[in-house]
C-alpha cells in the first residue's frame, strides 16, 4: 500500500500537457521542516524544466511565501453560504435552531439569531425551514492569492481571522492546480484541514525528525494515510548518525524512506533568514535533486496504480 | 490556584521541551497536555497511565446498509463530500451509500432528510483522555484518533479535570502545554489561564507567527511572557523578538540557547533539567521570571 | 432581581469563574434574599457555540443580569436578544460579585468584552 509496493520504477517524464502529478507534503507535528522541503523541492523541480505549481494549503499560517517570495498577481475571495432570514415569512417555529448542531442559528424568545462565525455551511437550516424563510448568502471566509516567484507558480490560501472553515479555502486553493508537477504544502497534524489537503493527492511525503516526538506524531500520520488509502513515503529531516528510531519503525512497517536531510546547524541558520537551503548550504542541492528524481519515479508509478480507484474510508 | 499555559504560534519551537523542563522545576503542580494533536509531553516525564476514558466529541452519520434504497439524496445534500456510493449491496440494490467518517462534519443533514430514515446519528468516540502518574506529578493527556478535529472540546475537558484534581489535592499550579497555531484549541487552552508563556524561535516564520499569537493573548487580556528558544541560531532575529515583546507589552522571559542536550533529553525520555547543560541553565532563568509572575 | 454569576462551585462562597460559555457552574441569586440555585453549565463541554448555548440557557432560566469575567460577542448578542444585561468584574467569590454588583462597582457591558474566537485560524 505504501510506495514500496511500486518499486518497478517507470521514469516520470511524460510530455507537456500531461495530467498533473500531485505530491503533498505533510507531517504529524509542526516544525519538522515540511515547508523547507516543499519549497526547496519546488525550486529544484523548476530548475529541471518542470512546470511547477506550489499550493500552500496551510491556510492558518501559510509560510511558503517567506521562502519563495512570489510576486502576487491576483487575489480572489472565497465565500461560503450562511443563513439569511426573511422575517416576513418566518413564524419563529424554532426548527432551524433545533436542527443546527453548531448553535449558528438560535431562537431566543421570539428572535432568531444567526452567528456566521459558528456556521459550518451545511445548508441544513435552509432545508429544514417549513416556510422557506431561510436562504443563503455568501460570507467571505478567506482568499486565494496567485503569483509566481523563482520560476514557480505560487498559490496560497488565507483563512480569514475568525472564520471556522478551513476546508473550503483549501479546496479553492486546490482548484488552482494546473498541469505539470503540483506541490501541496499541508497543515501539520491529522485534523480535517489536513485531510482536505491530502484528498485526491497522488502521493504524500511525510516529513519527520528522528526524535521520540517526531516518531510519536509520525505514527499517527501514518495511520491517517492508511485510513485514506494514499500511497506515501517518509522523509527524515535533521537526520543524525545513530538515531535509528524512525528508520526502525519504517522498516518494521514497510515504509520507504525517500531521503534524509542531515541535522546541520547551518541549515537551521539559513532557514531562519528565509533562505533557500539548496542555494546556501553545500551539499543540500544534490540531496534535493536525488529526492526529486526518486519522487518522480515512485509518485508517477503510484499514480498509475491508483488512478480510477476509489479512495475508501475506514470501515 | 494558578494556571500557566505554554504556547508557541509556530510548531517545532521547543514548546513541549520547555514545558517539561518547567514542570521539573515547579513544585506542587498538575500537568495538562493540551496539545492534543501532537501529545508528546508524556514521552519526557516518565509516567504510567493510571486512568483512562473514552472521549466522545460529537456524533457522526452512519448509513444502515440494510435499509438504504440508494436514492442518492444524502450524497446530493452533503456539503462535505462525505457520502459516496461505496457501501455493500443489500436486498434491493447492488451498492448502497456510505459516509466516510474522516470527512463527516456531523451536521446531521443526511440524517434528517433521508426519505427512508436509513441514516443514524451515532455518538462518535474521537479518542481517549488519560491520567498518568509521573515523576513530576499527575499528568492529564489525551490521544485523538486521526482525522479528529474537534480538539477544542477535549482541551476544555482536560483543563477541567486538571483543575478539579488540583483543587482536590490542594496543589497550587497547573502547567499546561498548549497547541501550536492560533486556532480553536489554542483559544481553548488559554482562556481563563493566569499566565501564558510563549516559546518562539528566531526565524522569519517564528516572528511572523509570534505576532499573531501576541495579538491573541493581548486580546484575551492575559498576562504573557515571551522566551526565544535556540536564540543563537540567529542572534539578530532573537533581538527582534525581544524588541517585539517590549513594544507589544509582553514580558521578557529570556533566551534559551541551541543545545544538543535538548535532543539527548528527549531520547532519554527525561526533561532538559535532568540533562544538565547550557539550555538547562537558561530554562532555570526563564522559570525564575515565570515564577515571579505567578 | 434574579442575577446569575459564573462560578466554579455551587454557592455564594464559591470562587467566581471568569468564563461565561465554559463556566463550570451557574449560581442564580435573588439579590433581595440572597437565596441561590446552582446549576451545571449545560454547554461547558460543547465543541463549539458554548457561549450561545449557555446564553440561551440563562435566558430560559429567567435571569435578568449575568455577572461574569468576560463575555464574547456571540453570547452577548444572544443575551441581549433575551433582554439579559451583562456586567463584568474580577472578584474572588460569587458573594463578592453580587455585592460589587449591588454597590454599582461592576462594569455594564454594552458590547462584547472579548472578540469571538479572536485570532482564530489565519492571518489578519
Amino acid at each position: 500500500m505504501s510506495s514500496h509496493t511500486h518499486k518497478e520504477a517507470v521514469p516520470y517524464n511524460a510530455p507537456a500537457g500531461r495530467p498533473a502529478l500531485r505530491i503533498a507534503f505533510a507531517s504529524g507535528k509542526g516544525g519538522t521542516g515540511k515547508t523547507t522541503v516543499a519549497t526547496n523541492l519546488a525550486l529544484v523541480a523548476a530548475a529541471a524544466g518542470e512546470e511547477v505549481t506550489y499550493l500552500d494549503c496551510d491556510v492558518e499560517v501559510p509560510d511558503g511565501h517567506l521562502f519563495i517570495k512570489p510576486e502576487m498577481m491576483s487575489r480572489r475571495e472565497v465565500t461560503a453560504g450562511i443563513p439569511r432570514l426573511d422575517m416576513a415569512l418566518c413564524d419563529v417555529c424554532g426548527k432551524c435552531g433545533e436542527f443546527c448542531r453548531y448553535s449558528a442559528i438560535t431562537v431566543i424568545g421570539k428572535k432568531v439569531l444567526t452567528f456566521p462565525g459558528l456556521c459550518h455551511h451545511c445548508g441544513g437550516c435552509m432545508l429544514v425551514c417549513p416556510v422557506g424563510a431561510i436562504s443563503e448568502k455568501a460570507q467571505p471566509i478567506g482568499s486565494v492569492e496567485e503569483g509566481a516567484g523563482r520560476g514557480v507558480r505560487f498559490v496560497q490560501g488565507l483563512l480569514k481571522v475568525g472564520a471556522l472553515a478551513a476546508p473550503p479555502v483549501i479546496s479553492a486553493v486546490k482548484e488552482a492546480a494546473a498541469d505539470g508537477l503540483v506541490i501541496l504544502d499541508a497543515p501539520p497534524g491529522t485534523s480535517c484541514p489536513v485531510i482536505e489537503t491530502l484528498r485526491d493527492s497522488d502521493f504524500v511525503v511525510l516529513v519527520t525528525e528522528p526524535t521520540p516526538f517526531g516518531l510519536n506524531d509520525l505514527a499517527i500520520a501514518v495511520e491517517m494515510l492508511r485510513m485514506m488509502s494514499l500511497p506515501f513515503c517518509v522523509l527524515v529531516n535533521r537526520a543524525r548518525p545513530g538515531a535509528t528510531q524512525v528508520a526502525d519503525y519504517c522498516a518494521d512497517k514497510s515504509i520507504d524512506i525517500i531521503a534524509e536531510i542531515p541535522d546541520d546547524r547551518r541549515i537551521a541558520e539559513s532557514y531562519s533568514r528565509g533562505e533557500m537551503i539548496i542555494e546556501t548550504v553545500n551539499g543540500v542541492r544534490v540531496i534535493f535533486e536525488g529526492l526529486f528524481e526518486r519522487l518522480c519515479d515512485v509518485a508517477g508509478a503510484a499514480r498509475r496504480g491508483t488512478r480510477g480507484r476509489h479512495i475508501e474510508g475506514a470501515p | 490556584m494558578k494556571e500557566l499555559t505554554i504556547i508557541s504560534g509556530k510548531g517545532g519551537t521547543g514548546k513541549t521541551t520547555v514545558t517539561a523542563a518547567l514542570a521539573a522545576l515547579g513544585d506542587r503542580k498538575v500537568m495538562a497536555d493540551c496539545d492534543v494533536d501532537a501529545a508528546d509531553l508524556a514521552l519526557v516525564v516518565r509516567g504510567e497511565v493510571i486512568e483512562r476514558g473514552d472521549f466522545v466529541g460529537g456524533s457522526l452519520a452512519v448509513v444502515r446498509a440494510d435499509d438504504c434504497t440508494a436514492c442518492g439524496r444524502c450524497e446530493g445534500l452533503c456539503r462535505f463530500r462525505a457520502v459516496r456510493k461505496c457501501g455493500p449491496s443489500n436486498a434491493i440494490c447492488n451498492a448502497t451509500y456510505a459516509v466516510e467518517p474522516l470527512s463527516c462534519e456531523g451536521c446531521g443533514v443526511c440524517v434528517e432528510f433521508c426519505p427512508v430514515s436509513a441514516v443514524d446519528f451515532r455518538p462518535h468516540t474521537s479518542g481517549e483522555w488519560l491520567i498518568s502518574e509521573t515523576v513530576h506529578g499527575p499528568l492529564f493527556h489525551a490521544s485523538l484518533l486521526p482525522g479528529e478535529g474537534n480538539s477544542g472540546k477535549l482541551v476544555a475537558l482536560l483543563r477541567e479535570k486538571a483543575r478539579r484534581l488540583a483543587a482536590q489535592m490542594d496543589l497550587s499550579l497547573i502547567i499546561a502545554d498548549g497547541s501550536p497555531g492560533i486556532g480553536c484549541p489554542v483559544i481553548a487552552s488559554i482562556t481563563g489561564a493566569s499566565l501564558v508563556l510563549v516559546v518562539t524561535e528566531p526565524t522569519l516564520s517564528g516572528i511572523y507567527d509570534l505576532e499573531r499569537v501576541g495579538a491573541l493573548v493581548q486580546h484575551f487580556d492575559i498576562e504573557a511572557l515571551v522566551c526565544v528558544n535556540k536564540w543563537d541560531i540567529n542572534k539578530g532575529l532573537a533581538e527582534a523578538v525581544k524588541e517585539y515583546a517590549r513594544r507589544s507589552g509582553l514580558l521578557w522571559a529570556g533566551r534559551i540557547r541551541y543545545d544538543e542536550a535538548a535532543t539527548r533529553a528527549q531520547l532519554a525520555g527525561v526533561s532538559l533539567i535532568e540533562c544538565d547543560g547550557g539550555a538547562a541553565y537558561d530554562v532555570r532563568g526563564v522559570w525564575e521570571k515565570v515564577a515571579a509572575c505567578l | 432581581m434574579k442575577v446569575v454569576v459564573t462560578s466554579t462551585g455551587p454557592d455564594l462562597d464559591s470562587r467566581m469563574d471568569s468564563r461565561l460559555g465554559r463556566a463550570e457552574k451557574y449560581v442564580f441569586v435573588d439579590t433581595n434574599t440572597l437565596e441561590t440555585i446552582a446549576s451545571d453549565n449545560p454547554a461547558g463541554f460543547a465543541s463549539a457555540g458554548a457561549g450561545v448555548q449557555s446564553a440561551k440557557f440563562i435566558v430560559e432560566q429567567g435571569a435578568e443580569a449575568v455577572l461574569t469575567g468576560n463575555c464574547g460577542p456571540n453570547a452577548f448578542s444572544a443575551l441581549a436578544a433575551g433582554g439579559v444585561e451583562v456586567y463584568v468584574g474580577s472578584c474572588l467569590t460569587v458573594r463578592d460579585m453580587v455585592e460589587a454588583f449591588l454597590g454599582g462597582k461592576l462594569r455594564r457591558v454594552s458590547g462584547a468584552s472579548v472578540e469571538s474566537h479572536f485570532g482564530m485560524r489565519g492571518n489578519s
